[in-house]
């Protein structure tokens, strides 16, 4: 199984997702240039943190018009998993494949700092390796990772379970205190209909070594790698 | 004849003018006035410190490069070399501080990825007037706003630093950026032009209006009228940057043996970057200007020689691999033009349409600056006197006192301003911000680097020789608590008007402190800056001498942190404590007194202290380690318990007959650590502790939840939390 990385002008993480998922968990990677359309057989794609563009307009605005992303809504819409990370999520809104807006942090600060999240949802691709209530330590780094969306979304992604991952406490209790940016209702990760697209603000790849302090953030990668192979991938 | 008006706008002096005039065998044109302004300025030539910089070691078996290049290079011995320095952007910041931070970030980070090199790491060290000072207040939001907004984009962690405030620097602040960054040892590129009709292209953004006289700005004193110059700061482009960089390095991995030379282009752009480039390789340049990308239109040769435009590098390279180098840039959405060719005949060529605007040879431009040297006050004037302990109450409530301390805007944690920063990118940062040195890893390696900057003002505006020395200690001492040995320094030298004879007294003192502690521990000075004119009106900033030093541990798995961990360890104290308090935190914030002298130095029983550290480390023997500085054993205690949530139970520290309590909880004797170590471990430690003729003391034990120090401090780890750090969810 191959995983893609999508490199925008501007993306930071790309380098740190593929040390975590090649070096790390040993898989082969490939990275995807956004004006390409061809997603080279990988049967999972990651859009990793940064500032594709500078973040000039409004974080993602402009990269959701390279080509690649039509290929990537192709792919997703044929069921491929695809997990936007930071500003990857913030992409993954603005093409359309989830809900809702990231705003700015309340704090109107940049926030770099470790979160705990809350997995809420256990049966998804990106958390079949962890249990629903279980707390997970990775860290954030944005600026704008202040989930909004209105009303009936909100309710429609509630009710559908679609939301994933929370910010909470240590202990695991989801409390305004435990909200690093203002989102509503918490909000760090959520997930498509289909299952298989996942946005989250909180970066994986920074927690997967004992040396940096967690390895939480494998987790998710496991579980989608997990996934892949019970695919037959 | 040029107007003393003309002359003040591009910073010459009047006899200047005259050698310039002699030197060319007429009068100037307008253009080549403003070259040789900014390539004299202070910032440029360093006239007024170069001699006065020749005492700084600057060799050692593992500097690859030292001064006088972009950035200095130390070789790790495992086909990686580490490449950095340290740069000031103060008067930019102080006139526009979210901008002149943010292009001081872009500035250090282009000089260290034109050696060929991949920036790991950011430090900042800041200065300001105090918080409760409005503007003060304002300038540190936007600096840090500024830091942040340039490294957060660009993908480069900004891993540690150090913020103090006093009044002295309330209109004018400091603002020195430290870069390291990471390259192949066989991939180095410096800063070099020649082979005859080589190519020299113009990388990255195209040229506008902005920064005109930067340099010559930064080398004059600050005043209302310099108030008004913000078009004389540059707007940054973190974006145009990063994608700088990913260019560079894919020409670097495919077409290394094309590149003749790479230089960024900071202060004094096209000019300095060509005509510095040229010296080095010994060769000339010719510069067509109508070939480089404009923002504007009609733009002046003199504009475009002068602008400061950020985000753009100078590359030559081997003629016939321009097109396959530029296609690189272009695919990154940069400009890559040819706008110029290497001649061999010494000169610096200007052009226009073909047309010749003006030549001027290398050797006047670079080599020509008649140097300055000023009077300098006697050492009397500016060594504080000792004071006089016995006229300072002795401390009553240390809980009380140590609280204040740790509430203190320079001593609290500074987490709230590097949670603003991206300090984990590249997830390298193995221990982040917050504890002695940052600590990296070199994932190739396996190797770890420790970062540190710092520099006590105070200390130096009491005794500026001490406090330099001082400077050093600290460093490393920050470097040698993470178990890592020192390496190398890049010092940001900042000072007020040199003109003034105590400005110049304290100037020569720093340096030679500074000199004298590196010799004492080896390890060279491989790059720098120097920064003048720090004052406002007649008063000029404190002497802040700013060391950034840079430390190897063969093992990153073997970094140690300063936080306590296991119940039940042992904490000592090595070093010895005096009856020292001059320019303490204590002083100043307990007793609002800047005075005194500073700690003495014994660098003897500095460096015993250092190799006694690293020993144990290598030993595997040292659970946590912290050096003591600011704020004395006390502060140092509880930012390892804070750290950890462990507590310290020491049920009595033993002091020598005649040592104050204040002293001893709060006074800042150098060449102190706090460690901890396994009981079982005891007899090792005091018989390698003997072996280098350092004392240890038995401070207490890691236990429970509360700092306890016999009957004086009895308080919960929450309520040092609290107060070190008001914004932690304790």
């Amino acid at each position: 199984m191959k995983t893609g990385i999508v490199v925008f002008p501007g993306t930071w993480s790309d380098r740190d997702v593929a040390w975590v998922i090649q070096d790390v968990l040993g898989h082969p990677v490939e990275y995807l240039w956004h004006k390409d359309t061809n997603l080279k057989g990988c049967d999972f794609v990651v859009l990793p943190g940064g500032f594709s563009f500078g973040d000039y307009l409004r974080p993602g605005a402009i990269a959701r018009l390279s080509p690649i992303i039509e290929s990537i809504v192709e792919f997703a819409d044929k069921g491929g998993i695809v997990l936007g990370i930071c500003n990857g999520f913030q992409i993954l809104l603005e093409c359309g494949l989830l809900p809702g807006a990231l705003l700015p942090n309340a704090s109107l600060e940049y926030r770099c700092q470790d979160v705990f999240l809350l997995v809420e949802q256990d049966r998804t691709a990106f958390t079949c390796q962890c249990k629903r209530g279980q707390v997970l330590r990775i860290p954030i780094s944005h600026g704008e990772g202040n989930y909004y969306a209105d009303p009936d979304t909100f309710n429609q992604l509630e009710r559908s379970k679609r939301i994933v991952f929370r910010y909470c406490t240590s202990e695991g209790e989801v409390k305004p205190e435990a909200n690093p940016n203002g989102s509503l209702s918490n909000i760090a990760g959520i997930i498509n209909e289909a299952g298989n697209v996942l946005g989250m603000m909180p970066h994986p790849e920074r927690c997967g070594e004992e040396i940096l302090g967690s390895t939480d953030g494998l987790y998710i990668f496991r579980s989608v790698l997990e996934t892949l192979k019970a695919n037959g991938k | 004849m040029v107007s003393d008006k003309d002359l003040k706008e591009v910073a010459l002096t009047r006899a200047e003018y005259q050698k310039i005039h002699e030197l060319l065998g007429r009068e100037p044109t307008k253009l080549e006035l403003g070259i040789f302004g900014v390539l004299w300025s202070e910032h440029c030539s360093y006239k007024s410190s170069k001699p006065l910089l020749r005492v700084l070691p600057t060799e050692s078996n593992k500097v690859v490069i030292g001064i006088g290049e972009n950035a200095g290079v130390i070789d790790l011995g495992t086909g990686y070399c580490i490449v950095f320095k340290i740069e000031s952007h103060n008067h930019p910041s102080a006139v526009e501080p979210y901008q002149g931070a943010a292009t001081g970030v872009g500035g250090i980070l282009r000089d260290v990825m034109s050696m060929g090199a991949r920036p790991i790491a950011i430090l900042d060290s800041l200065r300001f007037g105090p918080t409760s000072h409005a503007r003060s207040q304002y300038l540190f939001d936007q600096v840090v706003a500024g830091v942040g907004g340039y490294g957060n984009p660009f993908g480069c962690p900004t891993v540690g630093g150090e913020i103090y405030f006093e009044d002295c620097y309330k209109e004018n602040p400091l603002v020195n950026v430290t870069c390291v960054g990471i390259a192949k040892t066989d991939r180095i590129i410096r800063g070099k032009a020649y082979g005859q009709d080589n190519p020299v292209l113009l990388v990255g953004a195209s040229t506008g209006r902005d920064g005109l006289h930067g340099a010559s700005f930064a080398s004059v004193e600050l005043d209302q009228e310099q108030q008004a110059r913000r078009p004389a700061v540059q707007i940054a482009d973190p974006f145009m940057e990063k994608c700088l960089l990913e260019a560079l390095s894919e020409v670097i991995d495919l077409h290394y043996n094309d590149i003749i030379g790479v230089q960024d282009l900071g202060a004094a752009g096209l000019t300095s970057s060509c005509a510095e480039m040229a010296h080095r390789g010994g060769s000339g340049i010719e510069i067509e200007v109508t070939k480089v990308p404009q923002r504007d239109v009609g733009m002046t040769p003199y504009e475009i020689m002068l602008s400061e435009s950020q985000e753009r590098m100078l590359l030559v390279v081997r003629r016939g691999s321009e097109s396959q180098i530029c296609e690189h840039f272009n695919k990154w959405g940069l400009h890559c033009s040819e706008i110029g060719k290497v001649t061999d005949d010494g000169y610096l060529t200007i052009k226009e349409y073909g047309r010749l605007v003006t030549r001027l040879r290398l050797d006047d431009l670079l080599d020509s600056v008649p140097i300055r040297s000023y009077e300098a006050a006697p050492k009397t004037e500016v060594v504080a006197h000792d004071i006089e302990l016995a006229k300072i109450e002795d401390v009553e409530e240390a809980s009380d006192a140590l609280l204040t301390l740790l509430r203190s805007d320079d001593l609290r944690s500074k987490r709230y301003v590097f949670r603003r920063y991206d300090h984990q990118v590249g997830i390298n940062t193995v221990i982040k911000p917050g504890g002695d040195a940052a600590v990296l890893r070199i994932k190739e390696t396996g190797q770890g680097i420790a970062v540190t900057t710092d520099g006590n003002g105070r200390y130096c505006f009491l005794d500026p020789y001490v406090g330099a020395q001082i400077a050093v200690c600290e460093a490393f001492r920050n470097i040698v608590a993470t178990g890592s040995v020192p390496i190398g320094v890049t010092d940001c030298l900042n000072f007020g008007n040199p003109e003034n004879p105590k400005v110049y007294a304290q100037m020569q003192l720093v340096i030679a402190g500074i000199a004298e502690a590196l010799r004492w521990f080896q390890v060279p000075v491989v790059s720098g800056n120097v920064s003048l004119y720090n004052d406002t009106g007649d008063r000029p900033i404190f002497p802040t001498p700013v060391i950034g030093a840079v430390g190897l541990l063969d093992d990153v798995t073997k970094a140690i942190g300063i936080g306590f961990i296991e119940e039940d360890s042992y904490v000592f104290m090595c070093g010895e404590t005096r009856n020292e308090l001059g320019g303490s935190a204590y002083l100043k914030y307990i007793h609002g007194l800047i005075a005194g002298r500073p700690p003495s130095v014994d660098l003897i029983e500095e460096r015993a202290a250092h190799k006694f550290i690293l020993d144990l480390a290598s030993r595997g023997l040292l659970l946590s380690c912290h050096d003591i500085s600011d704020g004395g054993l006390l502060v140092a205690l509880a930012e390892c318990c804070i750290t950890s949530g462990l507590g310290v139970w020491c049920p009595e520290v033993h002091a020598y007959p005649g040592l104050r309590k204040d002293a001893l909880y709060f006074g800042e004797s150098q060449g102190r650590f706090i460690f901890t170590c396994r009981p079982r471990s005891v007899p090792t430690v005091q018989s390698v502790a003997n072996s280098y003729h350092v004392n240890i003391t038995l401070l207490g034990m890691v236990r429970g939840d509360r700092m306890v120090i016999g009957d004086d401090v009895n308080l919960s780890i929450k309520e040092i939390a609290k107060a070190y750090d008001p914004t932690l969810n304790v």
